[in-house]
């Protein structure tokens, strides 16, 4: 191809990203001013001043709740969802028992459900335990329904895995428990660090369990935080801009430092579906 | 290796290993779904007392206009998806092909993926804002009379929608095939240029048919997908505006979580698994592919 077929194979990639980064780029810019400058100003101009205190205001007027909800469900969720995972993991590969490839079987199924038939089931079970308005509903359904993709992603690994190395430790004596966790455990670290960065991803963006599920401002974590001080804060878009930057930020960190383990991630993911 | 064999069929620890992960999917995913039939068959606002119905929420659902109305956004989602799935295969024969920056570029591709529906949801609410929004501020800045009101005009309102869906997904697609197509083996490539293919041949004639399973899986992510969709048409329009965006699951919400009706929204929440799971055993027959390549 010459040179200036290439040229226009360039200029088509850079405008794919241009759409992808521009939206993205506006709402940081209008983040940091004031409505004036938004509606008068262009749109893509730096702030005649950066407005950091549109983020001291969100942040103080609610957000920073939101924002730590986020964090320790998502991360207690993470935790849940990857130790119950691996030990499935370690189960149906490892273990011998008749039944393993039934139970693989619904985690497979598991993978297809859409999370909204199963919505009102779960919004009555929680309400005869009395767990609605509860953060822990949300931390253990978050761990429910991650479970079939953190299974499917573990495993081809757990399958690569050789079996010289539990008859080894069996033969030195070794019990289960402390195989699995000294072991097997520590050599699959490379597979949980993407498991851990695609169930960040979800957990911290999930909107509807929480929506559904949680009604007190101090449980609500940031996608259904956000909803409301949106409507709240409806005319002023430095704000509302501010809001949004704040709880995408973490995301867009952890794929800075993290981008294979990302897109890595979120290839094996495409099991899902 | 006897010794082995008893300590790795030990029922306790068998039980130790799988019962966390296997009562929970049980209990708050597979319980919920059986449930959702049997709730379908009352007549309850999810506080007071359960009454039999029998069929009656069912048949109402398949009569109901109005979520047949949803059902039909749905499959315009899913059919608008599915197609995009054409631009984003020419994007990636583009950027599988010897392009320096790529893994940079598909790297910007994906950000829109990473965020949550919400914020996306929000952000798009912003642009399409009828008189500051990005999009009417440059319609308008070229001479454009009156720019749409995106979100709130019914017969353009799903296209507006599918703008931010096709934003989000675009890395995600885009990674898939640019990884399948780099799994292609240089000297297949190479072997038809030598017998004077075109680039263009090349493309169509030897890697699409190359990497068929991998479309076939992304054509089932994609009608499946949309299927499903909720959050970001939940936020944008809450289905408006009079329903022109309301899609199966928001109609079930709705019902349930707005209108206290929970045997009927529970019967059409029943009724999104089964058109779901039927429309997924459809698509993967029509996309299967028989004759496994092998290269």
């Amino acid at each position: 191809m010459g040179r200036i077929g290439y040229f226009f194979l360039y200029l088509a990639l850079i405008i794919v990203g241009l759409f992808q980064i521009l939206p993205l780029i506006w709402l940081f810019l209008f983040s940091l001013k004031d409505n004036n400058e938004i509606f008068a100003g262009s749109p893509f101009a730096l702030p005649s001043e950066f407005r950091w205190e549109n983020y001291a205001k969100v942040w103080d007027g609610g957000i920073g709740t939101y924002f730590f909800n986020s964090v320790w469900i998502t991360i207690l969720a993470i935790i849940l969802t990857v130790l119950f995972a691996s030990m499935a993991a370690f189960a149906i590969t490892r273990l011998k028992w008749k039944l393993s490839g039934l139970v693989l079987g619904l985690f497979m199924v598991g993978l297809m459900i859409p999370i909204h038939s199963a919505l009102i089931p779960l919004y009555s079970m929680f309400l005869s335990v009395d767990m609605i308005d509860n953060p822990f509903s949300i931390v253990i359904t978050y761990t429910a329904y991650n479970l079939p993709i953190t299974l499917m992603i573990l495993l081809g690994f757990y399958y690569t895995l050789p079996h010289e190395i539990e008859e080894a430790a069996v033969i030195d004596g070794c019990s289960i428990h402390r195989m699995f966790f000294r072991i097997i455990l520590p050599m699959t670290t490379p597979i949980l660090a993407t498991t851990v960065v695609i169930n960040m991803i979800y957990n911290w963006n999930e909107f509807v369990f929480v929506n559904t599920f949680i009604s007190s401002e101090k449980y609500k974590t940031l996608t259904v935080g956000i909803q409301n001080f949106i409507g709240q804060y409806m005319t002023d878009w430095g704000a509302i801009g501010a809001t949004l930057v704040i709880s995408v930020l973490p995301i867009i960190v952890a794929f800075i430092f993290f981008s294979n383990k990302v897109v890595e991630g979120i290839s094996s993911s495409a099991v899902k579906g | 290796m006897n010794g082995m064999n008893k300590v790795m069929s030990n029922k306790f620890y068998i039980a130790f290993y799988i019962a966390p992960a296997l009562l929970l999917l049980l209990i708050l995913v597979f319980i919920p779904l059986v449930l959702s039939g049997y709730y379908g068959l009352m007549d309850w606002d999810g506080i007071g007392e359960k009454t039999f119905i029998g069929l009656e929420n069912y048949i109402t659902g398949i009569q109901d206009k109005l979520f047949w109305n949803s059902a039909f956004h749905s499959f315009l989602l899913a059919i608008f998806s599915t197609l995009s799935l054409v631009i984003y295969l020419t994007v990636s024969f583009i950027l599988a092909s010897k392009i320096k920056g790529a893994d940079l570029l598909r790297k910007i591709y994906l950000i829109p993926m990473l965020l949550s529906s919400v914020a996306i949801a929000q952000l798009w609410v912003k642009i399409y804002n009828p008189s500051n929004g990005i999009l009417n501020v440059f319609l308008m800045s070229i001479g454009v009379e009156n720019p749409p009101l995106w979100l709130a005009n019914p017969s353009i309102v799903l296209f507006a929608i599918f703008v931010p869906i096709l934003w989000q997904y675009a890395g995600f697609y885009i990674l898939i095939y640019y990884a399948a197509l780099k799994n292609i083996p240089e000297s297949l490539i190479e072997a038809a240029r030598i017998d004077g293919a075109s680039a263009f041949q090349i493309a169509t004639r030897i890697k699409l048919p190359l990497i068929k399973e991998v479309v076939s899986v992304t054509i089932v992510l994609a009608i499946v997908g949309s299927l499903k969709y909720f959050d970001l048409i939940y936020v944008m329009t809450a289905g408006g505006p009079n329903g022109a965006s309301e899609v199966m699951a928001s109609y079930m919400y709705k019902l349930a979580f707005s209108n206290y009706n929970f045997g009927y929204g529970s019967a059409i929440g029943f009724l999104l698994l089964i058109i779901t799971l039927i429309v997924t055993l459809i698509v993967r027959k029509l996309t299967e592919t028989k004759d496994k390549l092998e290269y």
